[in-house]
């Protein structure tokens, strides 16, 4: 029960970070305790070299891009090099994507504490359907957000713009860890502080908020790499990030050393995330000590601070969820039934779901070796696999395309622009989605099953097939599910590789708002949102299930 | 003079009734225990003295201040009441050092030197300071929790079944070094276990709890030997329940003629005997033969367990029984030393030291 939620919420990011399942997991430590150490090595070696080698082959490939950023910047040689990157331009987009995540962050994190702190331990009524509420805004892609707000407040442009619309279309995910790891927290620790004498809020400053930090860190760190992979949503409000402007010199000089030397900056500043969470994550453990089953929490009773509260929730949600869907609605009952093109709008919707079941279904068959090995034979080999993996789910999406179109123009040009290339670049986009869930439904799997089956006759392989796989399959489609949600909102990398003539929804909308035909793109976004609130739920239902209830 | 007075304490949770009517009053300096089985609201009754939560009735008053009293309460971190719970509660990001230290005032120059006497003081070293709580063992983890509660000087100490994580011998001996703690300190301390021979052991009064009410409260060795009914009689250790005639101080009982603890007479009553108040001689059947009024047994079973055995007696003759045959063929269950204990098989001789109590 347990290993699914947690892979629930680590499978959230829509857009190309995939960081978000190690982080996650750090933050969550208990659940790799109990995953099947059991098994040992000896498994590995006796029945999987298959396994393993496919599990090698995967991580390779994902390291592609990441390669040939190097290799061009080394091919490029030193002085074209610091040429592009020290120049003031470059300077300019640090500065803005630097202040971006300074403030948007922090931001994120005083908003989801205290919505977390609101829906989970207070009395405030409707607690379950505000924190629903709170979640829900994932439905609605980062970039519809903004649309939503620049045809409201046509005005809104630049840094502040950028950290109001980031901050709303992107605290679900430190919402959902945050309130995750409330849930999970062993009250008595609380009773224990009180007892020795600090009232409520010193209690909440030195017990809570410290025994949060994995979950703030995690949640965090998936904001800030959503920041910096975001594309759409800047462009809205007219704010040039290190993404927008490595697709701005895509669309101008096509994949020169200019943008492939923007996007070398962009992938160290992403390093530079991954370290600063690993500094401030720590070594320290924060699971429960001791024995026994945890109390459950009391809810604190508000009083007087039930109306301030509520106000919180319901400003929350009129932004993250009112705006977008009064926009929406306002510009379909504007356009009318015009702006149902049904042949064009079918076109899109068919292609969109056959590009999103494609790549699901190429992201989780890619990811199945790594799942197992991680369940059934952990050790140094697998974690260093791992962590290739959830390195290049942490690049932004026009990275990763970037280096897919100059390999394929370099290397290999029939396959440039091609459903191939495609496919291939949400695989390495959203596997480590694809993999937290199948690992979870994998280590739920006993291994005896496995083994009985194999004492039955059947080769390793059939065994594997018979047993564990059949055994993962909601988990598999779960992922499966999460990955397609977030082809289907994907636009950055999309654009980049897909196909000519190919129009996806977000392509759609994107082309139809770039003329500012907004009352056109409304049935795309509609469709978008639509389609997205039902995984969305399922998130919610999951990560309440954690806490076992 | 009491020190802790509780009165009519009662507690629902939806519509289960966790305590129903609590009554107990604590002397200043002293040891009491509270015991029962798990869910009848031994650790209800201790997180309202705690007040982690409020009563829906009565009163909690800590020396002469009111604590609690119907659904107003004083807020935990006001009380000066030290916990320590089951599992330690040790704040997992924090040092051992600085859990101890947790309480007290964090501008304190005294601070470090009196967490070093307060680890002294329950046994830790001064090594383990810098630590974290999941690298020390259980023990050392309940001596850190004791610590921390020690150093706020609380006027009452709670202890939530804090040695039960522990395993068998360290529990006697963390059991034995916390009870000298407490008692060198002064702290007024209230146990609250599921283990009776640790209640008996701990405290100097002991209250026997169920389903939300205390059914006696008295002192380890009245309880033992004289409890009120048959399910306190049993709880605390393995008895011998006989039914009887009562007369002269004199109990008839297929045991024979047996001492009692009452002066008055009944015709039907239910004796209470402990097991251990049933001495063993060996004998033959030979033995036997002209010494009616002695009571012999025959021992059916016997279970080595180590230092103390368990064994079956099953009477031979039987003195003057109400139901004679009804007792015959129950043999008695007794423990026994096991390095002379009689084998299956052999005689013995049965003989009943001290009294009987008489049930009311």
């Amino acid at each position: 029960m347990f290993p699914t939620a947690i892979a629930v919420l680590q499978l959230l990011p829509p857009g190309g970070s995939g960081a978000a399942p190690e982080l996650m997991q750090s933050a969550v430590d208990l659940a790799r305790s109990g995953l099947g150490s059991d098994t040992g090595q000896r498994t590995l070696r006796r029945t999987a070299p298959w396994i393993v080698l496919a599990a090698i082959l995967v991580s390779l490939l994902s390291l592609l891009p990441l390669a040939f950023i190097i290799w061009i910047a080394v091919q490029t040689g030193w002085e074209t090099v610091s040429a592009l990157v020290f120049r003031p331009r470059v300077g300019e987009l640090l500065v803005n994507t630097g202040l971006l995540v300074l403030l948007a962050v922090p931001i994120a994190i005083v908003l989801s504490v205290a919505l977390a702190w609101l829906t989970e331990r207070s009395d405030l009524p409707g607690a379950r359907l505000w924190a629903w509420l709170c979640v829900a805004p994932l439905a609605i892609p980062a970039f519809v957000h903004s649309y939503a707000w620049i045809t409201m407040v046509p005005r809104l442009h630049g840094l502040w713009a950028g950290v109001l619309v980031s901050v709303i279309a992107y605290f679900p995910f430190l919402y959902l860890t945050v309130s995750a790891a409330l849930r999970r927290l062993d009250p008595g620790l609380e009773d224990a502080a009180a007892a020795l004498g600090l009232g409520p809020w010193r209690v909440f400053l030195r017990v809570v908020l410290p025994q949060l930090r994995l979950a703030i860190c995690g949640g965090s760190l998936l904001v800030a790499l959503h920041l910096l992979a975001e594309y759409g949503l800047y462009v809205f409000i007219r704010f040039d990030t290190f993404t927008t402007a490595i697709v701005d010199q895509f669309q101008s000089t096509f994949n020169g050393p200019a943008a492939n030397m923007l996007a070398g900056v962009l992938v160290s500043c992403c390093f530079v995330l991954l370290g600063i969470e690993v500094l401030v994550r720590g070594e320290e453990r924060y699971a429960r000590v001791g024995s026994g089953a945890a109390r459950y929490q009391q809810r604190a009773r508000l009083g007087r601070a039930t109306i301030p509260g509520l106000l919180l929730l319901l400003a929350t949600t009129l932004l993250a969820l009112g705006v977008p869907f009064v926009t929406i609605g306002r510009w379909l009952v504007a356009g009318g039934a015009d702006v149902w093109r049904f042949d064009e709008i079918g076109l899109a919707l068919g292609q969109t779901l056959l590009l999103a079941l494609a790549g699901a279904l190429l992201a989780t068959v890619a990811a199945m070796p790594m799942a197992w090995i991680s369940i059934r034979a952990p050790g140094p080999l697998q974690r260093l696999l791992e962590g290739c993996n959830y390195i290049v789910g942490s690049l932004p999406g026009a990275v990763i395309a970037l280096a897919l179109v100059t390999i394929t123009v370099r290397i290999a040009l029939p396959l440039y622009q091609t459903l191939f290339t495609i496919l291939i670049a949400y695989a390495l986009m959203f596997l480590p989605r694809a993999l937290v869930s199948l690992r979870a439904s994998i280590a739920q799997a006993p291994v005896e099953l496995e083994r009985a089956a194999s004492s039955l006759g059947r080769p390793p392989l059939n065994a594997l097939w018979s047993t564990t796989i059949r055994l993962s399959a909601p988990g598999a489609a779960a992922g499966m599910a999460l990955v397609a949600l977030g082809i289907m909102n994907e636009l950055t990398a999309t654009q980049m590789l897909a196909p000519n003539g190919t129009r996806t929804l977000a392509m759609a909308f994107w082309s139809y708002s770039g003329e500012i035909d907004y009352a056109s793109a409304a049935p795309y976004a509609f469709i978008m949102v639509a389609m997205s609130l039902p995984l969305t739920w399922l998130l919610y239902v999951q990560s309440k299930r954690m806490a076992g209830r | 003079m009491s020190f802790l007075e509780i009165s009519g304490l009662h507690k629902h949770y939806g519509p289960v009734a966790a305590l129903a009517g609590v009554d107990l009053s604590v002397a200043s300096g002293s040891r009491t225990a509270i015991v029962g089985p798990s869910g009848c609201g031994k650790t209800t009754l201790l997180r309202l003295i705690a007040g982690f939560e409020a009563p829906d009735q009565g009163r909690i008053a800590l020396d002469g201040e009111v604590l609690a009293n119907g659904g107003s309460a004083v807020p935990a971190h006001r009380r000066g009441i030290g916990v320590v719970a089951q599992d330690g509660a040790l704040f997992p990001h924090l040092t051992i050092g600085d859990n101890i230290g947790f309480g007290m005032a964090r501008g304190d120059d005294k601070r470090s030197e009196r967490i070093v006497e307060l680890a002294y003081i329950v046994g830790l070293d001064k090594a383990i300071l810098k630590r974290r709580p999941h690298e020390l063992s259980g023990g050392q983890q309940q001596r850190v929790a004791l610590a921390r509660a020690m150093a706020m000087k609380p006027r009452l100490m709670l202890l939530d079944e804090p040695f039960s994580a522990l395993d068998t011998g360290l529990r006697a001996s963390m059991r034995k070094a916390v009870a000298e703690l407490l008692e060198a300190a002064g702290i007024t301390t209230i146990l609250v276990t599921h283990d009776q021979a640790e209640a008996l052991s701990f405290a100097s009064q002991v209250a026997v709890m169920r389903e939300g009410k205390f059914s006696q409260v008295d002192s380890p060795r009245e309880l033992y030997l004289r409890p009120r009914d048959r399910m306190i009689a049993e709880f605390l250790g393995d008895a011998i329940i006989l039914p009887a005639k009562i007369s002269g101080g004199f109990a008839n009982s297929p045991l024979g003629r047996i001492p009692v603890d009452t002066a008055d007479n009944r015709d039907v009553a239910r004796i209470m005997l402990r097991p251990e108040q049933i001495a063993l001689k060996r004998t033959s059947r030979e033995g036997m033969s002209g010494t009616p009024d002695m009571l012999f047994g025959e021992v059916t079973e016997s279970e080595f367990g180590g230092s103390m055995c368990t064994i079956a007696v099953r009477l031979l003759n039987s003195a003057d029984p109400p139901d004679a045959a009804a007792i015959g063929n129950t043999p008695l269950v007794l423990r026994k030393p096991g390095m002379d204990a009689p084998a299956v098989g052999e005689i013995v001789r049965l003989t009943v030291l001290g009294k009987a109590h008489v049930f009311a």
